[in-house]
């Protein structure tokens, strides 16, 4: 899942402040999980900027509104109408609904009210940890599950660091070693020996390194446009 | 002969090699490294030019290493996989070559995070580039040099001649594995190679012993590193916070006890310490020049450059070999 943050309510009041009618608009799938932006989270957020406000004597009109997904046209398209008859949207979607969303209003401002943090998984209840880093060219294969790309400070493709502490990454002692978990992990799997061949330099650009990437299915856009003329 | 430096022909000779460190200052004034070149030369046969060691920004290796070249102190040039490409490291290599620099050592480079510790402001919110790591360098200067290739396969007319370094940190953790990341920057094609500062002679050991068993003693040239105590509190310090380091409590406790020989008087007990550290430096020397498998030391006293000629001489390794380029 997209793991986010709610924005300090500090610099989300210096964004709105100026606008006279503002929706703050939820979205109910990941970032509802990690408890930043889904409808209920919006709901104490429209009511905080409201409180504000009142306390600023600023005249504002603050709704708020939640729906399932930010990123699929269907799910938001029922409230497109009453959407577009704000000054400004606050999404509080991850940046991937921010900018779908801005993509498809016309001009109207669509203002980020979290911070989009990683791809995560809950190993509790209240902790998220990142574990992917959707670097296009998977090798999680070679490396006993464990990311090197998303886990390792210096994303190292052939082993740890000389900063490895008692497990801990030199950048902290709060972050694992990924490559200290990639080989207890090997070591007890017996896959050790994967990790004796050199890994060489890699292509990057599967990344975000290569530009920003786009993912075209080309039989699921003919069977839709056969769909299409049919019906 | 590979680079012919001055390094290389040393190794070849089969005497033991020293190395040593010189950090560039925060400055754009060349006279701190020029001063420093000429403190180091005729003590060790090479120096390493740091590369904005704990990411502090410092005079850039290469132009530190150009300053030394022409005080006649022979560099090694660091090179960090942290703050460029693989674009940017290879001009570089070209350039430091065409500059007269026959030494590289590969390194990762500490995190932007580190920032000196905490002791500098540093540019812990840098991007950091990794785009290649030491392994990875390390075979880029091979196939650079060897076969005249860059790393993309487009020709070098004239290849850069570099003696290739990596470096090891044989204590850290996982500690099994460490012997084999020694292996695989051999096998990428690590000529010598400098290790993290050995307090515990005895970890050493035991880790040389696996790295001989693999056979690495004799495709590349080991030279263990020494970090000159200078201070109790620095050794405490090492102890507790640097990775793959653990100082033996009696050395702490020999310094301890110099410490307090000088009761109140600061003066005097820098100057005990200093001592002290120094007889703890050319101990270590002794000790790891003995374990099998060694071809040198690589002597590092951090921002204490004028310790060189004194430990090197103490240690019966002056005057330093001559051996005319063939």
């Amino acid at each position: 899942m997209i793991v986010g943050q709610q924005k300090p309510f500090d610099e989300i009041w210096d964004m709105v402040k100026g606008f006279k009618r503002v929706l703050v608009f939820g979205c109910n799938t990941c970032v509802a999980i990690c408890h930043a932006g889904g409808s209920k989270e919006a709901e104490i957020l429209a009511s905080m900027i409201r409180m504000k406000a009142k306390q600023e004597g600023v005249t504002m009109e603050v709704n708020h509104a939640g729906i399932e997904r930010h990123c699929e046209p269907e799910f938001f398209e029922p409230l497109m109408n009453d959407v577009k008859t704000y000054d400004l949207v606050l999404s509080t979607a991850c940046g991937v609904g921010v900018n779908f969303l801005a993509e498809r209003i016309g001009d109207i401002q669509v203002y980020p009210g979290i911070n989009t943090s990683f791809f995560g998984a809950v190993p509790e209840a209240g902790v998220f940890t990142e574990l992917c880093a959707g670097c296009g060219n998977c090798i999680l294969h070679l490396t006993g599950g464990i990311c090197p790309i998303a886990r390792c400070s210096k994303q190292l493709m052939n082993g740890p660091c000389g900063g490895t502490n008692n497990g801990k990454c030199e950048v902290s002692d709060t972050v694992d070693c990924g490559w200290f978990l990639i080989i207890e992990r090997m070591k007890r799997l017996g896959t050790l020996e994967k990790l004796m061949e050199i890994q060489p330099p890699r292509n990057w650009s599967f990344g975000t390194h290569g530009g920003p990437r786009r993912v075209t299915l080309e039989h699921i856009k003919e069977f839709e446009e056969k769909e299409e003329k049919k019906g | 002969m590979k680079s012919g430096s001055n390094l290389e022909r040393v190794i070849l000779s089969g005497q033991p090699a020293v190395t040593a460190e010189l950090g560039p200052p925060m400055s754009a004034d060349p006279h701190e490294v020029i001063h420093k070149a000429k403190i180091l030369r005729g003590f060790c046969d090479a120096a390493n030019i740091t590369d904005c060691q704990t990411a502090v920004v410092r005079i850039s290796s290469i132009g530190g290493a150009v300053l030394a070249l022409r005080e006649g102190l022979e560099p090694v040039m660091q090179m960090t996989c942290r703050d460029r490409n693989r674009i940017a490291i290879q001009a570089d290599l070209l350039g430091a070559a065409a500059l007269g620099v026959k030494n590289c050592l590969c390194i990762a480079g500490d995190h932007q995070k580190f920032s000196a510790a905490g002791r500098l402001k540093g540019h812990p919110g840098a991007k950091n580039v990794y785009d290649v790591d030491t392994t990875q360098l390390v075979g880029i200067l091979k196939k650079m040099r060897d076969e005249g290739l860059q790393e993309g396969g487009d020709k070098l007319e004239v290849p850069p001649k570099f003696f290739i370094g990596a470096s090891w940190t044989p204590a850290a953790d996982p500690i099994d594995w460490r012997p084999y990341n020694l292996k695989k920057k051999v096998d990428a094609g690590a000529d010598f190679i400098q290790t993290q500062g050995i307090f515990d002679v005895e970890i050493f050991k035991s880790q040389m012993e696996k790295a001989r068993n693999l056979g690495l003693h004799e495709r590349t040239a080991i030279l263990g590193g020494i970090i000159v105590p200078r201070t109790m509190m620095m050794l405490k310090y090492m102890d507790a916070s640097v990775a793959g380091v653990s100082v033996p409590k009696p050395m702490i406790e020999r310094m301890k006890k110099a410490k307090d020989a000088a009761g109140d008087d600061k003066k005097k007990a820098k100057e005990l310490q200093e001592e002290e550290g120094i007889k703890i430096t050319v101990e270590l020397i002794h000790q790891v020049l003995e374990i099998p498998g060694i071809k040198g030391v690589h002597v590092q006293a951090i921002e204490w450059e004028t310790a060189i000629e004194k430990i090197v001489k103490a240690a019966g390794l002056y005057p330093r070999p001559n051996i005319p380029e063939a």
